[in-house]
């Protein structure tokens, strides 16, 4: 979340979409509800009327899989009837810039495609420089080359008519909410998006957010109290993992993964660290090294020194071009190159797409680890119903993990909320926290490798020291994430000494002199203590719910990012009831003549970007800091499928054309060739859209919650909701079993007919729609009948992330 | 005066936290369930289940609406099953809370007859006709705590506290919640200690979730009837044996 969940109270206008947020984040709404009783509006956009749609001002249906023809014609209604926030879309974003000669965009493909390879020349999108480098701009918006006006033009074709017959919207209910959206553009208003797994697992995933980040822009909602785009995590602390980097492409903090080419630590840093000549941008990037070299000495201690490049050497490099990401990761193992691997708190076999294929990559491993609180359809795979165990060559050890609750340690909201978490009961039986298993797994592969073995200098150079009376210390690895300085060093006029903790990011250096296990959580714990730890209710002075003693967010305790955005050119609120931040210095003459900002941590404390007479501050920076050159992304030349968003129907899609251009699917999108890899399209044998959700009374893929039976007695049934018209025309009656297939799998579910779906026209055709948990697996309940929904959904995925596209895909149900 | 509870479904989303705060506060059971087509599961109240959140798909004025009802014991001022009873070892209202307690010896009650005295059709019997339903977990309250639904829920749905600051809250979310539904009402809050907000005709969310007009009155002539004469009580059951 670019702000946080008590945030959402100050919003004038909740847009819950790619999200199911009153069954999936029920807390979520104490804070929509607090916002509903001061008068803000509730938007709720799903295929499927849900719990959250109840309580919503409107409700829209669309077709799963086509939120971006719906957001498009959001960005066109907001151009044409001239809703956007022209001042903050001038100044703050990058709709000034001018674009290159070489970008276009034609009947559904951006310039560069090369169909060989499925990738796009991403050098043909970009900016216009002038001669010291820095992009061309015309503040007015009216050059035919800036992003504004290419826009204007790429959404010129997502009129109402169009988008309604593409998601199936009826057209009126699209004009009211965009109507009532749009007005939040208006200064002083806010709205806020809440969207979660809903917008994310599509081949159009990371489009779909970037389209609700134009219209974000547009309208001036980010960096103001009651906006910004908000993920709701799926997991109480995934954004930790997030932050922590427990992905294949980054290292902590969001440094990234060094590829082949980046031969060492020069080319490393130089390959990675954005540069800009334009002194208005703080281009924060620009201090990537300082952060790696302190990544490093974390990892290796004493160990890492500048003549080794601080060891840079030790640690894998991944190959250019190739990816590594939970879909390769089991088409390999599929594929057999796979021979070990290690479960940690997940199901692969219940939560990954394609959970056949899975399955059966599970079954050509040497061995497998399942490190859980119970055991699992991934621990049991071997005895799974029709799997002969003796035709299974899989070693498999189950590791008994502490739940929780049972163990100290921090978890990080969705809000970047650091939260401390005391130890309650000890953990059960053989049952160990996972910081312990880590802790003795590393101690005992450093014992062999210190015996010889292949390239052992990355293991046996690992500082492991995290143990206090041979137990795992969350308080050390807490310290170590945070940094200290490893010898008595000066920076920015202070002296600080050996072994003390680093007070803030900004102190890190690229020398050695400092460790930080993960740069954005530096701030986090220092010599005033475990900062995530403090439970202060007193609020900020702005009395906007930023609660800043209360636990520890990052970027330093920083509660809405991008805040500079909430201020004007003079550094005043936008919104003055609900403001973030406000310049408060002292001015003469019509100069400012002292920096003092209240409220939030600021965006960085420079002066504003004019002064109270209105002349312009060369001291001043762009609000958007983490960007190279300081302005909100509307252009995005940097993603794999384009620098604006376009409508591309899923990859198994229920129409032979997209009526918004010639190219049906994302013509990037990520796809497998095995036997078990199939996708189909208008294939009769498949005629009907599925989706797969949660439900508020289960957790991921149910392991936590089947074994619950309070929680089993509230859902004990894996269910297919469908209309009462689909219901009708199958025979099927409500509560009655039904078998529900793709290409891929099958599964026997309970019958849920309700008018909460409806057919949608689509292109004139009626489409039907019909949705499944996926928190089911044959473990429990004990009769083995509710199945995994993942049985079904396809491994394809976006070309950003590769997340698959879990959320719309083709299947048939038919009576048992 | 003693306590009160305003549930106002207005802001209920059906997550159903109280429902588990219910059975985990008093150690009960998980039922064996089935999905019958519907979210809403146990499918009733039960001897194990004193909180059940009803829910329902309803068209209302054209617009689709999904109701969701948390249902438990209403805790009535005069309660017509204590009456019915005339028993206070087996059933009692609590002095200080008003909270319409049962005990054990309820199993030496007519429970079909309890049942029927019900306004709201509350009560459930065990196989040895044990009586039980929602006791404002008074050990909670009596120590200072809120019921257990009321402190998990996150929105405001539930409330619970004296019954005269219940009371004005009670008018307070009516007002508010008429700006958006005009037909919003307060269920019997001059009978109850359990007072329900709905948005529309309160018999849309569940066929008992209003008692029948004039039950109270007629229970109450009932009861002291009853009252006069225990033994026939007792001879009724053993003529049905």
């Amino acid at each position: 979340m670019t702000n946080h969940w008590i945030d959402i109270k100050n919003s004038d206008c909740i847009l819950i979409m790619g999200s199911n947020a009153a069954e999936n984040h029920p807390i979520s709404f104490k804070y929509v509800t607090e916002a509903m009783q001061r008068g803000a509006t509730l938007i709720s956009v799903d295929p499927r009327f849900t719990r959250t749609s109840s309580k919503a001002d409107i409700y829209a249906p669309l077709r799963s899989g086509t939120d971006i023809a719906f957001l498009g014609g959001m960005i066109k209604y907001i151009l044409d009837n001239d809703l956007y926030f022209r001042q903050y879309v001038a100044w703050y974003t990058n709709a000034p810039f001018l674009v290159k000669d070489s970008y276009a965009f034609r009947d559904g493909l951006f310039s560069g495609y090369d169909p060989k390879t499925r990738k796009y020349d991403k050098s043909q999108w970009g900016f216009q420089l002038d001669d010291r480098g820095n992009p061309k701009m015309d503040r007015s918006l009216k050059d035919p080359r800036c992003v504004f006006q290419l826009l204007k033009k790429h959404f010129s074709r997502y009129t109402t008519r169009v988008v309604s017959q593409v998601t199936g919207t009826p057209e009126s209910d699209l004009i009211e909410i965009y109507k009532t959206y749009a007005a939040t553009g208006a200064k002083g208003k806010a709205g806020t998006i809440m969207y979660a797994m809903g917008w994310t697992q599509h081949t159009v995933g990371v489009q779909n957010i970037r389209a609700m980040s134009i219209i974000q822009l547009l309208l001036g909602n980010m960096g103001v109290a009651g906006g910004g785009v908000n993920a709701l995590r799926g997991e109480s602390n995934v954004q930790g993992s997030t932050d922590h980097c427990l992905l294949w492409h980054i290292w902590p903090g969001y440094l990234k993964t060094p590829r082949a080419s980046n031969t060492d630590l020069a080319a490393y840093n130089k390959k990675w660290t954005p540069v800009s000549h334009d002194p208005m941008s703080a281009n924060w990037w620009q201090n990537y090294p300082k952060y790696a070299v302190s990544l490093l000495k974390s990892f290796f201690g004493d160990k890492a020194t500048a003549e080794n490049e601080f060891g840079y050497q030790w640690l894998p490099k991944v190959d250019d071009g190739k990816t590594y990401s939970w879909m390769d990761i089991f088409d390999q193992m599929y594929r057999g190159t796979i021979k070990g691997f290690f479960a940690w708190g997940q199901n692969p076999a219940c939560s990954g797409a394609n959970a056949v294929k899975t399955r059966m990559a599970l079954e050509k491993l040497d061995w497998l680890v399942n490190v859980n609180i119970f055991d699992n359809e991934t621990g049991s795979f071997w005895r799974a119903p029709g799997v002969d165990p003796a035709k299974i060559k899989t070693e498999v050890f189950m590791l008994p993990a502490a739940v929780s609750v049972e163990k100290e340690g921090s978890i990080t909201n969705s809000g970047r909320w650091m939260q401390w978490r005391y130890q309650g009961p000890a953990p059960m039986g053989d049952s160990r926290p996972d910081g312990d298993i880590i802790m003795e797994l590393g101690a005992r592969l450093k014992a062999l490798y210190e015996k010889g073995g292949t390239f052992p200098e990355p293991i046996v150079n690992l500082k492991w020291d995290y143990l206090t009376a041979g137990k795992y210390d969350p308080h050390k690895v807490a310290r170590e994430i945070n940094g200290y300085f490893l010898r008595d060093v000066t920076v920015k006029g202070k002296t600080f000494k050996k072994g003390t903790l680093v007070p803030s990011f900004a102190f890190l250096q690229a020398d050695g002199s400092t460790s930080s296990g993960n740069w954005l959580y530096c701030n986090s714990y220092t010599e005033k203590g475990n900062m995530a730890a403090r439970r202060s209710p007193k609020d900020a002075v702005n009395k906007i719910g930023l609660y800043p003693e209360f636990a520890w967010c990052w970027p330093v305790n920083r509660r809405i990012i991008y805040n500079r955005a909430s201020v004007d050119l003079k550094g005043q609120p936008w919104d003055q009831e609900q403001w973030v931040i406000k310049f408060v210095g002292e001015h003469k003459d019509g100069k400012w003549t002292t920096k003092k900002w209240i409220g939030d941590v600021p965006d960085g404390g420079w002066y504003p970007m004019e002064n109270p007479d209105g002349s312009k501050r060369s001291d001043s920076r762009y609000p958007f800091i983490m960007r190279k050159y300081g302005h909100g992304q509307i252009y995005g030349p940097g993603r794999a499928d384009g620098p604006f968003p376009e409508h591309y129907e899923p990859l198994e899609c229920p129409v032979s054309k997209n009526l918004l251009s010639a190219q049906l699917t994302n013509p990037t999108a990520v796809t497998y060739d095995t036997d078990e890899d199939t996708y189909n399209t208008c294939d009769p044998k498949y005629p009907i859209v599925g989706t797969t959700y949660r439900v508020s009374e289960h957790w991921q893929t149910g392991v936590m919650s089947r074994n619950q039976p309070w929680l089993l007695e509230l859902q004990p049934q894996v269910f297919v909701e469908m209309s009462e018209e689909l219901a009708s025309l199958k025979g099927i009656k409500n509560g009655q079993r039904v078998r529900v297939s793709s290409s891929r799998g099958a599964l026997e579910a309970t019958a849920v007919v309700t008018p909460r779906l409806r057919p949608l026209k689509i292109e004139g055709t009626t489409v039907h729609l019909v949705g499944l948990p996926w928190h089911f697996g044959w473990t429990m309940p004990k009769s083995g009948a509710e199945k995994s929904a993942n049985l079904l959904t396809p491994s394809a995925g976006d070309p950003n992330t590769r997340i698959p596209e879990t959320k719309a895909f083709m299947v048939n149900v038919s009576r048992l | 005066m003693g306590k009160s509870f305003l549930i106002d479904t207005t802001r209920c989303m059906a997550c159903r936290g109280c429902q588990v705060a219910c059975k985990q506060w008093h150690g009960l059971p998980a039922e064996k369930t089935e999905n019958s087509g519907s979210y809403q599961n146990p499918a009733d109240l039960s001897f194990d289940t004193y909180k059940l959140v009803r829910m329902k798909e309803e068209t209302v004025d054209s617009r689709l609406r999904w109701l969701f009802f948390p249902e438990q014991c209403r805790h009535c001022l005069e309660p017509p099953c204590r009456d019915e009873a005339g028993d206070p070892s087996a059933i009692f209202s609590d002095d200080r809370t008003g909270a319409v307690i049962y005990t054990i010896q309820t199993r030496n009650l007519d429970a079909d007859a309890i049942r029927e005295a019900c306004p709201y059709n509350i009560p459930r019997a065990a196989k040895d006709g044990t009586l039980a339903k929602c006791d404002m977990c008074i050990d909670r309250v009596e120590n200072g705590l809120l019921p257990a639904c009321v402190e998990t829920c996150p929105t405001g749905a539930m409330n619970f506290g004296e019954r005269d600051e219940i009371l004005a809250l009670a008018k307070k979310r009516l007002t508010e919640a008429r700006k958006k539904f005009p037909k919003a009402v307060l269920i019997d809050p001059d009978d109850v200690r359990v007072i329900y907000l709905t948005a529309f005709d309160p018999a849309l969310y569940y066929e008992n979730a209003m008692a029948d007009a004039g039950r109270f009155d007629m229970s109450r002539k009932m009861a002291l009837r009853r009252m006069a004469r225990p033994v026939s009580r007792g001879l009724s059951r053993m003529l049905r044996l």
